[in-house]
């Protein structure tokens, strides 16, 4: 396993005989340069203005829409060779969309890759932020079907530009007040929208709400990539992000009566999964690595207790 | 009495012909100035205008703030003139369509320029509804529902309240009485009169139908190739129009 790269760390680029390039049919990482030095690009903007959505020109990548071509991208664009890599989706190590770009990485920049977030320096992610509290020497990567939150609310794109550039926000809050009114709460239960820099409205990427305090002054750089809408922001280290909510209906997380099954965890996402064929269920973490990492280090009895309380 | 807003030389044509020309034009706060003329004549293009939906080709627009200010809207800031249309401004259009949202309930509605100006208060919101659909004489029990389900006159009165509940100086209408049956207009009328009286705001009205401009309208402007051809107090222009055409449009009303 190679150690994460560290900032104060000299990085040395790959040459054409490094052992990276052996892959001779492709680029390493798969973009070529010139197509890394715009994302980059279009990176450095976003994360000097937070929350803003840049247009950058996607490249077709060798998956479909909506499976994390944006993410891919961005991913792409940032690794290198001593980078260690974690991919998840909906918090799982072992979901297909995860397994294959995990895999796709692997032949096309020959890094280490790992499961512990602890030990990632590079985090792609569909669905959900790690459970494991992030560091500043690592960035995470989220997958965005939607950048906009207003673009169920106005199709018109040249309006919602004006809207961003003015904060001229009435309309999402005419969403949420509709929700309290017909549900008697806001019925958004993931990409919860959020205020970013006390300034731009951005969409979490459909995490669950469960996950947006995360969002709120995580050391980690955030970093949001859409490829089919062609649009990055980011979410700067240390940055607030206040979820919308009203005075009087203020913002909550979903609260479970159960814990995790397998770990104990009382304080995590959980999934309720069907575990045989007489529909009996389970509540499971849906982060693995957190629920496995809790099952490695506690006794079993522990790990009862915490599940019967 | 200065003038709330005051157009001078306002000219915007379309292929050179359609639209209007060198028009000087006052609206001053407590009073209902309507705009009369056929189709064609440049009414519409005069209120986008007035209302900053439209760049002039030429001429200059002012407009007099609460603080007694006066600013050349032409050089106002995007933000500025942004910020004018959500609170001290309304507009309400001649297809109820037009100005409501349609997938919302008539409490977000009203709510909606609340909200954008920064209320954030669930329980305040809703009481500020309810009051003003009760001042439009809306059925208050009927604040979660959605405005199709509202018939046109109800639509309509609920565009009003959306459209006075930030308590604006200024209100634009554009033909708000059209497609609405005789009945349901005089209520609409009738409802009109008493909160303009009421609140005491400047309101244009576009309109071809005479008998609305004699009933709300204290000031009448006519309107005829792009050009306001005839202004005067309402009684004085409707009574002893000048111009042949204004003559035309007088007696072309049917007596009932």
């Amino acid at each position: 396993m190679k150690s994460p790269c560290q900032w104060n760390e000299t990085v040395t680029l790959p040459s054409k005989n490094d052992a990276v390039f052996r892959n001779g049919d492709y680029n390493f990482a798969y973009l070529d340069e010139q197509t890394k030095r715009m994302i980059r690009r279009a990176l450095l903007k976003a994360v000097a203005i937070p929350g803003y959505q840049v247009p950058f020109a996607a490249r077709e990548m060798p998956l479909p829409y909506g499976w994390g071509t944006g993410g891919i991208q961005l991913t792409a664009a940032l690794i290198g060779p001593r980078d260690v890599l974690k991919v998840i989706d909906q918090g799982a190590d072992d979901t297909t969309n995860a397994v294959n770009i995990r895999s796709f990485f692997e032949r096309m920049t020959d890094v280490a890759t790992t499961t512990l977030v602890q030990e990632a320096t590079l985090i792609q992610t569909r669905h959900r932020i790690p459970e494991t509290p992030l560091r500043a020497d690592q960035i995470l990567i989220y997958q965005v079907p939607l950048p906009d939150p207003v673009s169920r609310l106005e199709p018109r794109g040249t309006e919602r530009a004006n809207m961003h550039a003015f904060g001229d926000y009435g309309l999402i809050n005419v969403k949420l007040y509709e929700d309290i009114a017909q549900h008697g709460s806001v019925a958004m239960a993931f990409d919860y929208p959020v205020i970013v820099n006390g300034r731009y409205l951005a969409s979490p990427s459909p995490i669950p709400k469960f996950d947006n305090p995360k969002l709120h002054m995580n050391p980690a750089l955030q970093l949001f990539g859409a490829g089919r809408e062609r649009r990055i922001y980011a979410i700067p280290p240390f940055t607030s992000v206040r979820s919308l909510d009203f005075d009087d209906h203020p913002f909550t997380i979903q609260p479970w009566d159960e814990s995790c099954a397998l770990c104990g965890a009382p304080d995590s996402f959980l999934e309720e999964m069907t575990v045989d064929d007489r529909g009996n269920r389970q509540h499971i973490c849906s982060d693995s690595d957190y629920c496995a990492q809790r099952r490695a280090t506690q006794p079993a009895h522990v790990r009862h207790q915490e599940a019967m309380p | 009495m200065t003038a709330l807003l005051s157009g001078r030389g306002l000219t915007r044509m379309f292929d050179g012909k359609n639209g209007c020309a060198q028009i000087d034009i006052d609206l001053h706060p407590g009073e209902v100035t309507c705009i009369v003329g056929e189709s064609g004549s440049g009414k519409t293009t005069l209120l986008n205008l007035l209302s900053l939906q439209l760049r002039p080709d030429a001429g200059s627009l002012y407009y007099r703030t609460d603080d007694g200010a006066r600013i050349d809207l032409g050089l106002a800031s995007e933000i500025d003139r942004r910020r004018l249309m959500r609170t001290e401004w309304g507009f309400v259009r001649q297809n109820p369509r037009d100005g409501l949202l349609r997938d919302v309930s008539a409490g977000a509605n009203i709510s909606e320029r609340l909200m954008a100006n920064g209320a954030r208060h669930y329980g305040a919101l809703r009481d500020t509804a309810i009051d003003w659909m009760r001042k439009v004489e809306l059925d208050h029990g009927r604040v979660d529902d959605l405005p199709r389900d509202f018939s046109g006159g109800m639509q309509q009165r609920l565009q009003i309240a959306r459209n006075l509940v930030t308590g604006p100086r200024l209100l634009f209408m554009d033909e708000p009485t059209a497609g609405l049956d005789v009945s349901v207009q005089a209520r609409l009328l009738d409802l009109l009169r008493t909160l303009t009286s009421q609140l005491g705001i400047a309101i244009l009205i576009v309109t071809h139908d005479i008998g609305v401009a004699r009933l709300l309208a204290h000031r009448l402007l006519v309107m005829r190739r792009g050009r306001i051809i005839e202004t005067g107090l309402t009684d004085q222009v409707l009574d002893d129009p000048q111009q042949p055409y204004t003559q035309m449009l007088v007696s072309s009303v049917l007596p009932v």
